[in-house]
């Protein structure tokens, strides 16, 4: 341990500002990377889902009433 | 061999290869990386003519060496892209951009901040500081490129030639402290010669540098699976894949 207590450490020899800052702003961008892939990733295998529930759906109601008119089939997405 | 690269080159075959390797990355990531914090932070000795100043030497590094290796990463897969028509190889490409501006600005914050104690300024057009400064610019341009094409096939050509004539780039930051001897300190760390530093600082920032080798590759490949998703959504196993996933 190169401190004597924790006071010391987070005091880190009167350079805390330079440390903690230039710390802070690493974890800050790796943490937020992890957060984003994470969010991009569930939002796509969302979105795959809903394009598939619809599909299915629109096949079920395809093979009930062929006749029915399919003006909101576009696919906004 | 071709075979085994033609395999790797499918979407399909690279989704699931790369869910099994992903965890480990993942997972010697975080520990590499929280070993090497504590260790760095806590029970390195200081430095003895900076202080403790020289702890962000543990943040500084590894950024500024993956910022530079993101890059070569970069235009090897634009090659790969330009010359095997691998799309995977793009895909990855596009991915990785993010993250390597986002280390090339962490290498600048930290070079700057610690300047101030260190060197009594924050920013200087020294060589080595001007040639990362550039490396940033040449990451925000792939990414602008990548975003200026209706055609995905234009950007991601555009995108390649761009990493390929930038790579120049990255022996110029290297040689920089040896050509233009001015304000930068010459490397620290080095493959092939002994550390110059003391091992119980050095060790803690070999730590640092091999956990954030593991970062870079296990977001790399959770987004390129994610981008998998995005551009072969009209495939038939993306959709039923996408059934399973929760």
């Amino acid at each position: 341990m190169a401190f004597s207590s924790l006071n010391d450490f987070l005091a880190m020899g009167g350079h805390a500002p330079y440390v903690w800052s230039a710390w802070a702003m690493t974890l800050l961008l790796l943490l937020g990377s992890v957060w984003h892939a994470r969010h991009e990733r569930r939002q796509l295998i969302r979105q795959l889902q809903r394009r598939g529930r619809r599909e299915r759906h629109h096949a079920a109601q395809g093979r009930a009433t062929d006749s029915r008119s399919r003006a909101g089939d576009i696919d906004e997405t | 061999m071709w075979a085994f690269i033609h395999k790797l080159g499918s979407p399909k075959w690279f989704y699931a290869i790369s869910a099994r390797l992903l965890p480990w990355f993942w997972v010697a990531a975080a520990l590499l990386i929280a070993v090497g914090s504590i260790w760095g932070l806590a029970f390195a000795p200081a430095d003895y003519q900076q202080g403790n100043s020289f702890r962000i030497i543990y943040v500084h590094v590894p950024a500024a060496f993956l910022a530079q290796s993101i890059f070569v990463a970069m235009a090897v897969s634009g090659l790969i892209f330009m010359v095997w028509k691998i799309k995977i190889a793009d895909m990855a490409a596009a991915m990785m951009a993010p993250l390597g501006a986002a280390m090339t600005f962490i290498a600048l914050f930290s070079g700057a901040v610690w300047g101030v104690p260190t060197w009594g300024t924050w920013w200087m057009w020294d060589a080595r500081l001007t040639s990362m400064l550039i490396l940033l610019f040449l990451y925000v341009g792939v990414i602008a490129l990548r975003g200026a094409f209706s055609s995905r096939d234009s950007a991601s050509r555009a995108a390649s030639v761009l990493a390929m004539v930038g790579v120049i780039n990255i022996p110029i930051i290297k040689y920089s402290v040896d050509w233009w001897y001015t304000l930068h300190q010459p490397a620290t760390f080095s493959v092939t010669s002994r550390p110059t530093m003391p091992m119980e600082m050095w060790l803690p920032l070999l730590i640092m540098v091999l956990g954030f080798y593991c970062f870079f590759i296990a977001l790399t490949l959770t987004r390129t699976r994610s981008e998998i998703l995005r551009r072969e959504s009209t495939k038939r196993w993306v959709r039923e894949l996408a059934g399973e996933e929760r």
